[in-house]
């Protein structure tokens, strides 16, 4: 239990915990277990996470050669080269064009400019060169260097410090750090769910401590970690499914949940929760077909959890290894279960009550249909958040919620969002940009007397 | 507002009771927060009515006026509570809201310092991310306006998780009581750069800290300062796009040959021809004409970790 308070609010690594490797800001995202075997590939080295334990989250790794074979080490991180260029720039300092300044008329790309050969560099490895002293090299063998702006000098001090000296940053893993990773990477598993989306349908349904939220999540279980989250180990998330085979919830396991807020998410078939009909002993029975249907999909889901989200996956294969060599009881140990299914007490506790409010993720329903079945186990005044990936589903939905006068305040929703790049006399919004993260309807269940 | 009190849950169960805050729903854009007094009257453009009407009733009912008309009464949200609230100062909206409470990754228990606190928009949210045993701590250097902060807080029920303190942050910085106490710190004030360094001094290790200001100026001077301390500085705008629905009931003109199965009919021309239309409805969206273009640029930081 102690493990378990520790789990909550830590700031600091322990064994068995999921992390989210950054390495070279946003070039690879990788989750990962931290047990004593696990290893990252890095360029074509293999190394231990080992280090990584007992460290806090935002602690930035370097490659270092040793005797016995690389290792990741805790660097501290320079402050940022954009001082430098302030340092270096009269005109950028007053905001003025110095004629002097340098531009790229002159610089010919024909691939003559280094003359340091591959060769020349793996030698300086082999000699214990660190990553450092390789850049500096090869800036010192750079015909163009001097010629180039500053920004232009910045801009390949970087390239290089990115393949000759790969920074791991290790960040916690949580509804925002998880659906920006899955966002730029696989955004496919998470049914292209923007991160500003994501805090849109959770302050939409008003997902706070003590709630009882209902959802009815196809997106992986993000949408279910994340009320998790909210409820901070009070309250309870439902997460129901039409049919008799649960969605996939890998994600909730990438999100280092203590056992207590693991026990507050229960699972439950729609039909339960719509019916009175089964007896205790229907009951009985399907808790141990579902409870099977559960553990085959999490251990299916186990070799999917902790891997390389990118679509290339031969660097994931270090990953998949160190978690499928642990026995099974191990892994049960150390990741907490959530999913449990709803007792009837608990699905009774909830029909006398009412859901709190709804969130809705589920692009392979209709979503009218869905609404209309669902809205009614919402406590009257619950308010609803409803994702998709298309209009038309939530037109249709808001059109016949409206005629059914079932709720109000309904609103259809396309959240923007658009980043800035703030450098000195560089700013202006990123060259790229996400074009579409989703459509929400939101409303407001009403008592129709 | 919130269900930290069992007895106050939404549920089937509960009604409106006296002393309790309902919102009053007349229209999406006109909606209003009214403290319930048994012996009070709602007026409005739909007529009067009594508050003794509404007690005992459940939140979302449809309440009639003496002259017929109606209005729903609804719980109140933080997200409804920003619809209603008496500005005082421009407030921010759910799109920033949301985002904030988001990237600054806010969950139960966590301490946030906040300042300007301004009419309390934003509080009110935070105060919900940080329940039931975290807390905001939010600081304003207008005594009167903080005054008014606290007593909405009083009103919606938000008193044991939000303190409101008066000071000046950009000339005194943070009190010293919660270095390196704070999960998060948020600004919204006219000269941010002044307070990051007491910023930095309060974050625990791996701390997120958001500043929110309209003008680039602002921002790019931010950033600069934030680089001494933090890492990950991103900024980004935030904005929503809404939809109108409508159902189009339309008609489809076929020539003269018949299309089958679809029920319709045989209109006479005027040349003596005959036409088959056949009534089509449609729901349709489009885009609202109107929108928001901008309300103020949202900076995002962490901690930098040292060794």
């Amino acid at each position: 239990n102690f493990i378990s308070k520790m789990c909550e609010s830590s700031r600091v690594t322990w064994e068995g915990c999921s992390v989210l490797l950054d390495i070279n800001d946003g070039d690879r995202l990788v989750f990962a277990r931290l047990s004593p075997a696990a290893k990252l590939k890095i360029g074509n080295k293999n190394c231990s996470l080992q280090p990584l334990i007992g460290r806090a989250f935002g602690t930035v790794f370097q490659v270092e050669t040793a005797p016995e074979g690389p290792y990741l080490s805790p660097t501290q991180v320079n402050v940022d080269l954009r001082d430098k260029v302030n340092d270096n720039n009269a005109e950028v300092r007053d905001g003025q064009v110095n004629v002097e300044s340098r531009d790229n008329r002159a610089l010919v790309d024909n691939n003559t400019a280094q003359s340091l050969t591959g060769e020349d560099i793996e030698t300086m490895r082999r000699q214990g060169a660190r990553g450092n002293e390789i850049i500096e090299a090869l800036i010192a063998n750079s015909a163009t260097f001097e010629k180039k702006t500053s920004f232009s000098q910045e801009k390949y001090r970087l390239k290089k410090q990115k393949k000759y000296a790969p920074k791991v940053l290790m960040r916690r893993p949580g509804s925002r750090s998880i659906c920006e990773a899955y966002f730029k990477k696989y955004p496919s598993k998470i049914g292209f769910l923007r991160v500003d989306t994501l805090s849109l349908l959770l302050s939409m349904a008003n997902v706070s401590s003590n709630s009882d939220v209902l959802v009815v999540d196809m997106v992986g279980g993000l949408i279910t970690g994340s009320v998790a989250e909210r409820l901070g180990g009070t309250g309870f998330v439902c997460n129901s499914y039409f049919g008799q085979t649960p969605y996939s919830m890998d994600i909730v396991r990438i999100f280092n949940l203590s056992e207590e807020i693991c026990k507050r998410i229960l699972r439950s078939p729609i039909s339960d929760l719509l019916s009175q009909k089964e007896s205790p002993e229907q009951i009985v029975q399907h808790d141990d077909d579902c409870n099977a249907e559960i553990q085959s999909n999490d251990q299916i889901s186990a070799s999917v959890t902790m891997e390389e989200i990118s679509q290339s996956s031969e660097n994931g294969i270090s990953e998949l290894g160190a978690e499928n060599t642990e026995p099974a009881v191990q892994e049960v140990r150390k990741a907490p279960k959530a999913g449990e299914k709803a007792q009837k007490e608990m699905i009774d506790s909830w029909k006398e009550n009412g859901f709190s409010s709804l969130i809705i993720a589920a692009p392979e329903l209709d979503t009218w249909t869905l609404v209309r079945d669902l809205l009614p186990l919402l406590a009257h005044s619950a308010p609803f958040a409803i994702y998709h990936q298309y209009l038309q589903p939530l037109a249709t939905c808001m059109h016949n919620l409206q005629l059914e006068k079932m709720a109000i305040g309904l609103q259809i929703s396309e959240p923007w969002l658009r980043e800035y790049q703030v450098l000195p006399s560089r700013t202006h919004p990123c060259m790229q940009m996400s074009a579409f993260g989703g459509y929400i309807l939101s409303g407001t269940k009403i008592c129709s007397s | 507002m919130l269900a930290s009190d069992p007895a106050k849950k939404l549920s089937f169960n509960r009604s409106i009771g006296n002393g309790d805050l309902v919102i009053v729903y007349e229209r999406h854009d006109n909606m209003k927060a009214v403290t319930v007094s048994e012996g009070s009257v709602l007026q409005n453009r739909f007529g009067v009515f009594k508050h003794s009407d509404w007690i005992g009733k459940p939140f979302g009912s449809k309440v009639f006026s003496n002259k017929g008309g109606f209005v729903y009464l609804l719980a109140p949200t933080p997200e409804l509570w920003t619809l209603v609230l008496s500005h005082r100062t421009q407030i921010l909206y759910i799109a920033d809201i949301s985002f904030v409470v988001m990237y600054l990754e806010i969950v139960p228990g966590c301490l946030v310092l906040e300042s300007g606190t301004g009419s309390g928009s934003l509080t009110t949210s935070l105060a919900r991310a940080v329940a039931p045993t975290g807390h905001v701590y939010t600081f304003d250097f207008h005594e009167q306006r903080a005054g008014s902060a606290r007593d909405d807080f009083e009103r919606t029920g938000l008193s044991n998780l939000v303190t409101v303190g008066v000071r000046d942050i950009q000339g005194e910085g943070f009190p010293d009581e919660f270095t390196g106490l704070a999960d998060a710190v948020f600004l919204d004030l006219p000269q941010p750069w002044l307070a990051i360094p007491s910023a930095a001094k309060m974050l625990k290790q791996d701390g997120t800290l958001c500043s929110f200001s309209p003008c680039i100026e602002q921002v790019q001077r931010s950033s600069e300062v934030l680089q001494t301390s933090f890492t990950d500085i991103r900024t980004f705008e935030v904005l929503l796009r809404t939809y109108e629905v409508r159902e189009e009931k339309s008609e489809s003109i076929q020539g003269n040959g018949s299309n089958g199965s679809l029920p319709c009919k045989r209109r006479q021309c005027s040349d003596g021809g005959s036409v088959i239309s056949s009534p089509v409805s449609s729901v349709m969206v489009r885009p609202c004409g109107e929108a928001r273009g901008h309300t103020g640029y949202l900076t995002f930081a962490r901690l930098r970790c040292l060794l």
